[in-house]
């Protein structure tokens, strides 16, 4: 059986997700004999170099490079997993939504009470940087996802026997201690 | 004259005492049929929905619902199931659950539902709506954020002279359970507590203590909300 090629991605997220990846321990060398990465923070492969079968995103979509990633993950992978509360719900970042991104930026570069260095009271403003969205988006209302796999962060427990699943073809059967929203 | 009554719950045979409801008689017999609103020892009001049963093919409320000799609830079909678990998604967007910072976590009896129920994601959107948290009172706070406005708090935490210390504010879409902001100011400690207790979700957040069960013990960690009373 050839191997099946998983790419991965972080975006409004804390890493959180990926760590708990990582935290599935000693049963990442059976992964590793399972699965081909592609491009994912892990291996740091910056472009799709082929279809992927697995894609799986954490984080939600707070600004306009989140959107853009998550559309090159739609088009590259054939199956796409929603890991963690943000990339589900929005998540922590999303306790923005309900103040107006004026406000937002407001307090944190100009009225917070860490700020003391922007002397000239400057928004960030290069070109280079991403827009900010009006509200952090999860990612199944940008793009069609396939799988959702909750928890702040998932249980190891919970993305190996999901995986295993995906990868092998066979129904998920999640256990009821590993399915969690926090 | 009788006091008993047989009806049936899905096929099963039920013995019930007449004038218990559904619920009550259901639970005794140790099926489980979810609830929300319905509270130990308060007359039923039924908002929820949560309990929804068929009985002649009809919706019903199966904690309003007395029992009745010869009825034929249906309780645990796939339609229920799933408009049950629509009924906790559109809880879940309806307002701002963010279960990661909630204090409730673990023991929350609708996040507890979505666990039972394997809410993976609402089928609805979010609809991040605007709310505000109240945290005048110097024993708890009310958060707007998470209120599935079920009205335990309304029939259970009183004064002595049984004056109630929440109550709805305003109308239609708008409408809040808010906390009395004088009788906030002096809320006994006990009567806090019990507040955040008797609050099914985390919109009663008893001060200063927060986050002390740690992950893995707390209620609905290990065992599904309705177990206690499955056979
Ligand atoms: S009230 Fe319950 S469902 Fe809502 S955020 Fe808190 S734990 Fe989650
Ligand atoms: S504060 Fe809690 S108990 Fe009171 S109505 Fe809201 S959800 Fe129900
Ligand atoms: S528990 Fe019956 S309607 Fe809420």
């Amino acid at each position: 059986m050839s191997k099946k090629i998983i790419a991965t991605t972080s975006l409004a997220g804390c890493f959180g997700c990926h760590m708990s990846i990582l935290d599935i321990d000693e049963r990442i060398l059976q992964l590793i004999e399972l699965v081909e990465f592609n491009k994912s923070p892990v291996d740091d492969i910056k472009k799709f170099t082929k279809q992927v079968d697995i894609g799986i995103i954490e984080g939600g979509c707070c600004n306009s490079e989140n959107v853009e990633v998550l559309k090159y993950f739609r088009e590259n992978c054939n199956i796409l997993v929603s890991l963690g509360e943000c990339a589900i719900m929005g998540g922590l970042p999303a306790m923005r939504n309900g103040i107006p991104v004026e406000e937002c930026l407001q307090e944190a570069y100009l009225d917070g009470p860490t700020v003391s260095l922007n002397k000239e009271k400057i928004l960030p403003n290069d070109p280079e940087l991403p827009m900010i969205l009006e509200k952090v988006f999860p990612c199944h209302e940008v793009v069609k996802v396939d799988y959702f796999l909750p928890g702040c962060p998932p249980r190891a427990d919970l993305i190996w026997d999901a995986l295993v699943a995906l990868v092998t073809g066979n129904e998920m059967d999640l256990p009821y201690e590993v399915v969690k929203f926090d | 004259m009788n006091n008993t009554v047989k009806f049936k719950i899905d096929g099963n045979i039920v013995t019930a005492e007449k004038g218990q409801t559904i619920v009550e008689a259901a639970h005794a017999a140790g099926i489980y049929i979810p609830t929300l609103c319905n509270f130990k020892g308060v007359k039923p009001k039924g908002c929820c929905r949560m309990c929804s049963v068929k009985i002649n093919s009809r919706y019903m409320t199966a904690c309003t619902t007395p029992v009745s000799d010869g009825m034929e609830v249906e309780n645990n079909i796939d339609e229920l199931v799933d408009m049950r678990k629509s009924i906790i998604e559109l809880m879940f967007v309806s307002g701002n659950h963010f279960c990661p910072s909630c204090e409730k976590s673990g023991n929350c009896e609708l996040q507890a539902l979505g666990y039972r129920y394997q809410m993976l994601v609402p089928r609805f959107p979010f609809s991040f709506p605007q709310k505000g948290i109240d945290a005048s009172s110097p024993k708890i706070m009310k958060d707007q954020n998470r209120c599935i406005m079920c009205k335990r708090c309304m029939k259970t935490i009183k004064d002595e002279n049984g004056k109630n210390y929440f109550a709805f504010k305003n109308r239609s879409n708008k409408v809040e359970v808010v906390l009395d902001a004088e009788m906030g100011k002096t809320m006994p400690d006990d009567l806090a507590k019990l507040a955040m207790e008797n609050c099914p979700v985390g919109s009663i957040i008893y001060k200063e203590i927060g986050y002390n069960e740690p992950i893995g013990t707390r209620k609905y960690d290990k065992t599904p909300i309705g177990s206690e009373i499955e056979v």
